[in-house]
Formats: C-alpha cells, sequence, structure tokens
C-alpha cells in the first residue's frame, strides 16, 4: 500500500502538500509542549516527548520508504524535485558539528573561526560549476562509481572506495558522537548508551529504503533543525530588545562586544594555570576576539587556507555529490546546488547572530543574565550555571582568589552555547526541548547520508562491480543493507569510545576527501587526457601524503611543527596538490585515454540525451 | 568548430567567469580583512560581516545565476533537455 503510494506521481505533486502537513503539526506539537510546560509537565519529560516524537516520524517516513528496487535504493528513483532535493542536501550537509557546535566556535574563536563559514558555503560554487550537473549527466549510483567508469579498471574503482571510506567514516563518528550526546541528554542517560539509540535511530532511517528513504526523511529533518535553530535567535533578540530581526540588526551589540573586550581585558590563561585550577578538558575561556581581525600575513594565510580546504573537501565529500544523483535531470540537478546552499545559508547566516547574542548575554554586565564582574557565589547559585557545572560542561576556576568572576575565569564547551543559550536568556524549557530534538536531526539527518555513502560504495562498487558481477537484486540489496547495520555499528563503537571532539575529526574528513578524490574528479571530466596510470598515481599520492603529513603535524601524533602554518586542520593543501602533480604528470607519461573513453567524456558534457550508465547497472 | 565544441568552449567560459567570482569572494577579501574592517556595512565591520553574511549571500545568488546561464547557453546550441522538467 505505502509502496504504491510513494510511487504513485502523484506523490511527487503533493510534496508541498505533504511536508506543509508535516510542518504545520510539528508546530502544533511545539504548542502542545509549551502548554504541557505551563500544567506543570516536567523539563526532563519534555525533553524525551521532543526527541522521541520527532525519531518516530522519521522512522515511519523511513518504514514508508521501503523499496526493493535497485535505482529507488541507490538514487531515490531519480525524481527528487529540485527544492526538496535542496531541503535535503542542507539537512545532509548540517552536521551535529554544524548545528550545536557552529555558533560555539563562533562564540570562542570569532572572527578566525568564521573562516569555517566561507569555507562550507563557498565549496558549493564549486559543485555547481565542476562537479554535479555532469556526475549526474554519467548516471552513476556512488561517486567511485565515476571513477571506476571514467578512468576504468578495478583499482581506480578500488582507489576511490578507500577515499570516500576514510573520509566518510572520520566524519560519521563524529556524527554518531553527537547524536549519543544529545540523546543521552534528552532522555537521561548514560552518553555510552546513548550513542547505541542514536544508531538505531539512524538506521530506522535508511535501512528498508536506502537512498529514498534517507532523502524523504532528510526533507523532514531539515524543516525540525532549521525551525529549532531559528525561533531562538528571534526570540532572544526580540526578547532582549536587541532587533526584530537580529541578522541586520545586531551592529550595536557588535560593537558593544568590542568595548567589554577591551575593558575586561582577553587574556589567554598559561596551560599549567588551568590544569592546576583542575578545569575539565574541551573546555575553553574567551581568549580572541568577537570581530577584530588578527593583524599580521601569516593570520590571513590562516584565514584562507582553512576556507580552501573546507571549500575543495566540500566538493570532495561524496555523500554530498551523491544527493545530485536523485534529480530528475541535469538542468535539477544545478538548480538544486543553488536550493542547497540557499538553505544552508539560512542557518548558517544565524550561527553568528547566536553567538553575538549568547556572547553578550553572558558578557554585558548591564544585563540581568550578565555574569562576568558578579561575585561567584551568586552565580553558583543560578540554576543554569549550577546544571551545567555539575555534568562538567562549565566550570569557574577563580584564579585571582577574589571571589568575582573575570572573563578568564569562565570556562565553558562550545556546545553549551548552543544547547543552553535558550535557558541562559530564560526562554521556556519547551525551546531547549525544540534545539534537543533540531541536533539531533542534524545529527541524524548527516550521519544517515553518510553510512549510506559508505556502505552503497562498498556493496555497490566493491561487492557487485568487483567481487560477484552476477548477483541479483534481491542480493544486492540484501548485502547492501547489512553493510550498513556493520558501518553503523562500528561508527557507534569507536564513538563510544570517545576518541577526538566533534570538530577536528569533521575538518580531516573535508582534508580526506580533497585529498584523494577532488582532482580525480575534476579532471575526469574538465580533461580528457587524464588517464587510468595518472588517476590511480594521483590518489595513492594524494591521500598517502596527505597523511602522512596528518601524522607528522598531528598534535595527538608526532607534533611536529607545521610548515607554513599548514597545520593538522589543513592538511589537505598537501595532499591535493602533490595528487595534482602526480595525476597530470603520470598522465602525461601514459598513452592518451582510448576514443571510446574520450567520446564519453564528451557525452558527459552535453546536458541532453542519455546517460552514460544505463537506468539499472 | 562543431556545434558541440562551441557549445563547451562558452560553458568552460562561464565556469571560469563563476570561478574568478567565487575567487575575489572567499578568498582575495580576506586577504586584507584588517583594513576591510575599517569600512563598515548595516554598522558591522566589514571584513566580520562578510564572512557572517556577505560571501555567503553572494555564492547563492552566484549559483542561481550560474545555473540559469547555463541553461542559456545549453538551449542556445540545441543542448537542453526535454520532457524532463521539474
Amino acid at each position: 500500500m505505502a509502496e504504491k503510494f510513494i510511487n504513485r506521481k502523484d506523490f511527487i505533486n503533493n510534496l508541498p502538500r505533504i511536508y506543509g502537513t508535516y510542518t504545520g503539526g510539528f508546530l502544533i506539537f511545539i504548542i502542545l509542549m509549551a502548554i504541557a510546560e505551563q500544567a506543570g509537565m516536567t523539563a526532563k519529560t519534555i525533553g524525551i516527548c521532543f526527541v522521541a516524537f520527532t525519531v518516530a516520524i522519521y522512522a515511519l517516513i523511513g518504514w514508508i520508504s521501503r523499496t526493493v528496487q535497485v535505482d529507488a535504493y541507490y538514487v531515490a528513483g531519480r525524481q527528487v524535485p529540485t527544492v526538496f532535493n535542496g531541503m535535503a542536501t542542507a539537512a545532509d550537509w548540517m552536521s551535529g558539528a554544524s548545528f550545536v557546535a557552529m555558533a560555539g566556535g563562533i562564540y570562542f574563536g570569532g572572527y578566525t573561526y568564521m573562516a569555517f563559514l566561507v569555507g562550507w558555503t563557498g565549496g558549493y560554487v564549486l559543485v555547481s560549476s565542476l562537479m554535479a550537473p555532469y556526475l549526474r549527466k554519467f548516471g552513476c549510483y556512488t561517486v567511485p562509481d565515476f571513477i571506476g567508469t571514467r578512468y576504468g579498471g578495478n583499482l581506480a574503482r578500488f582507489m576511490a572506495v578507500v577515499v570516500l571510506t576514510l573520509a566518510s567514516f572520520t566524519y560519521v563518528t563524529a556524527q554518531i558522537n553527537a547524536t549519543g550526546t544529545i540523546a543521552s541528554r534528552a532522555l537521561g542517560i548514560p552518553f555510552e548508551l546513548g550513542v547505541w539509540v542514536g544508531l538505531v535511530s539512524i538506521l530506522l532511517c535508511s535501512m528498508l529504503g536506502g537512498m529514498r528513504a534517507v532523502t524523504w526523511t532528510q526533507v523532514a529533518q531539515y524543516i525540525v533543525l532549521i525551525i529549532a535553530y531559528l525561533i531562538p535567535v528571534f526570540w532572544i533578540s526580540n526578547k532582549n530588545g536587541f532587533g526584530f530581526f537580529p541578522h541586520f540588526m545586531l551592529a550595536d551589540e557588535v560593537a558593544r562586544l568590542n568595548d567589554l573586550e577591551a575593558t575586561f581585558g582577553l587574556v589567554k590563561n598559561a596551560a599549567a594555570d588551568i590544569k592546576a585550577a583542575g578545569v575539565p578538558g574541551g573546555l575553553k575561556s574567551i581568549s580572541v576576539p568577537h570581530s577584530d581581525v588578527p593583524a599580521g600575513g601569516m593570520a590571513a594565510w590562516k584565514f584562507i587556507s582553512l576556507a580552501i580546504c573546507m571549500m575543495v573537501g566540500t566538493a570532495s565529500l561524496p555523500h554530498i555529490l551523491m544527493r545530485y544523483f536523485t534529480t530528475p535531470s541535469v538542468k535539477a540537478a544545478r538548480k538544486s546546488v543553488a536550493w542547497s546552499l540557499f538553505f544552508i545559508a539560512l542557518l548558517y547566516t544565524s550561527a553568528p547572530m547566536l553567538a553575538t547574542l549568547s556572547k553578550i548575554s553572558l558578557l554585558d554586565p548591564n544585563l540581568p543574565t550578565g555574569l562576568i564582574g558578579k561575585p561567584i557565589a551568586e552565580i553558583m547559585q543560578i540554576e543554569w550555571v549550577n546544571a551545567w557545572v555539575n555534568v562538567k560542561q562549565a566550570f569557574i576556576a577563580d584564579f585571582n582568589q577574589d571571589g568575582i568572576l573575570q572573563l578568564n575565569e569562565w570556562f565553558m564547551r562550545g556546545d553549551v552555547v548552543v544547547l543552553a543559550t535558550p535557558e541562559v536568556a530564560g526562554l521556556p524549557y519547551v525551546i531547549s526541548g525544540l534545539v534537543a530534538a533540531g541536533g539531533m536531526a542534524a545529527a541524524m539527518s548527516t550521519a544517515d547520508g553518510l553510512i549510506l555513502a559508505i556502505a552503497n560504495a562498498l556493496s555497490h562498487d566493491i561487492y557487485y562491480k568487483i567481487v560477484d558481477p552476477k548477483a541479483d537484486v534481491r542480493k544486492r540489496l540484501l548485502v547492501a543493507r547489512a553493510l550498513l547495520i556493520v558501518i553503523g555499528a562500528a561508527g557507534a563503537y569507536i564513538a563510544s569510545m570517545r576518541i577526538t571532539s566533534i570538530l577536528g575529526a569533521v575538518a580531516w574528513a573535508f582534508d580526506f576527501a580533497m585529498s584523494g578524490l577532488f582532482f580525480p574528479l575534476v579532471l575526469g571530466i574538465w580533461w580528457k587526457r587524464a588517464t587510468r596510470a595518472g588517476a590511480v598515481a594521483g590518489m595513492i599520492a594524494g591521500l598517502g601524503s596527505g597523511t602522512a603529513y596528518l601524522i607528522y603535524v598531528g598534535p595527538k601524533f608526532m607534533a611536529q611543527t607545521p610548515w607554513l602554518g599548514i597545520d593538522h586542520l589543513r592538511f589537505g593543501i598537501i595532499g591535493a596538490s602533490v595528487c595534482l602533480v602526480v595525476m597530470v604528470v603520470v598522465s602525461l607519461m601514459t598513452e592518451e585515454p582510448d576514443s571510446a573513453t574520450q567520446k564519453m567524456v564528451d557525452e558527459v558534457r552535453v546536458p541532453s540525451g542519455k546517460t552514460i550508465l544505463g537506468k539499472a547497472h | 568548430m562543431s556545434n558541440k565544441e562551441r557549445h563547451w568552449e562558452k560553458t568552460k567560459g562561464l565556469m571560469m567567469l563563476t570561478l574568478a567570482i567565487w575567487f575575489i569572494f572567499s578568498i582575495v577579501i580576506f586577504m586584507f580583512g584588517e583594513s576591510l574592517n575599517n569600512g563598515s556595512f548595516l554598522g558591522y565591520p566589514l571584513a566580520y560581516y562578510m564572512c557572517a553574511q556577505g560571501s555567503i549571500v553572494i555564492f547563492v545568488v552566484l549559483i542561481f545565476w550560474f545555473a540559469n546561464r547555463q541553461e542559456k547557453i545549453d538551449e542556445e546550441f540545441g543542448f537542453a533537455e526535454r520532457g524532463e522538467d521539474e
């Protein structure tokens, strides 16, 4: 019944109505929760309701979208309309890190950190002009499918799978980590258990319907996460009289922060002091300016190099590229990139505003919420401070023993900015519950996209194309689903061991992807002379040199002094450069690709006509 | 030059123009962040504004513009897709 429903043409035509109803339903749910809060429902119950209700909806969508067809499983039947694919991509893209950690990053890092904002949006220009429309015309199921067919041979395909797996897996552990953190907080269970609850929720969305199920749940998740992000931003801004439309009206607050920084003084605490005071790991105090640009060429280079890594990495991440395989046409793929960035921009342009609002609320002594300059004994009486200090997410270290809180004595985890701002600003708890649901949606949608990207590459490119090309549809989809569980479980297991902080790992994923995949993809379309040997050598050399450099400079590995400021967040600059040089040199040294391949490249370059790979392959 | 080649020349031209604009607003302006911040927009310091909103908005507009231009180029040379409209 459901299968029939979702296959019908009018399902696509009815999408605006379906998701409109869904959005209305979600808003009504928020209002009901607000009423329940007034009636005396506890904060904990509200949190559980929000997370449980939204996850149940996603699971329902996942079940309705189940399929037994290969092209529905891998590319959602190539019928996802542009705007909806834009929403799905935005959810796929905006991870737990974007939702939970980005505003916190800006809160602590100011202008310097905002290189991430530029990088994570500018990359879409590369996706639309260099990649997406051509990959759509190719008609591949996965990114390695393109590499394998364009360059030919199992080795090229295999190397692409290696890069994809490494990049996506680095990324996915951070996402499962985020779902675990949120689930454990909202449901009041230990983190290690939260991780597995998160994983089950993720698999419920993707297992039965593959890409089709992930697409329709991601649209639903986007709606939840954008509502959850924007409501607090607008509410806080209006409640405290900072401006009706914060994006255009926070200039005074930004200037005020500049003054406050001068008054309080930006002090960087010595590592020994932090250790002596017993500040829990991962907590930071504000030590860099909010809007001032740090002086010097090196600072500018660090900003630019980080932006470059994130942009080029964006254009190489398979879980993003594969979203554009699902549109009905090449033209739609291009437009869909534009819509993706539009939906992403709604959140990304709000993050600096949230950081500003949160910072001014805590810093400004003239506001009732301001903490700095108040007696510490008094601050410890504040309910939210107490709660966050108890779970080691916030900390007060009275370095100068004067009993008064200084700017450098207030420590907090970056994630707290998003998760606690509603409480800090005195909004009702229903908003905190909403934010938890939004964070869960963001982390789940990205995790789903990533796990699916890895499982699809392994099942389609390794199992079907290399190991057992005679496998029937039933067997292929069975393998795909089994891999989904195995990869998810592996990610959850690693996340439950708490190895790295959310953002370090996320940046690495971009660097891995750009080191191994960017030039083989771009040159495969834009340079006919690129050969199989060149691509294979480029992928091996790029990934190898990038990884070697990461081990050389990584603070957790050899911790050597970075070369030209290229630290462990930027190792992709080394990897991608090596990849380009090796790929070009080796390609020119080997015989040019045969005429069939050249003709194939010509075909990819025009939108009309049949896709290179058939509807089912 | 064949029709296909001329189509590809124009496509390449559009790609380079798009990437040139992208390069200016993602990289070049931030080389001069320090002096840029002396200017202001909507009251915000300019470099701060550009990375918080300005460049992002420009990227969105740029991609919509690019998609429309490329559609025109495809139509001009008869390579537009038919019957598969969204």
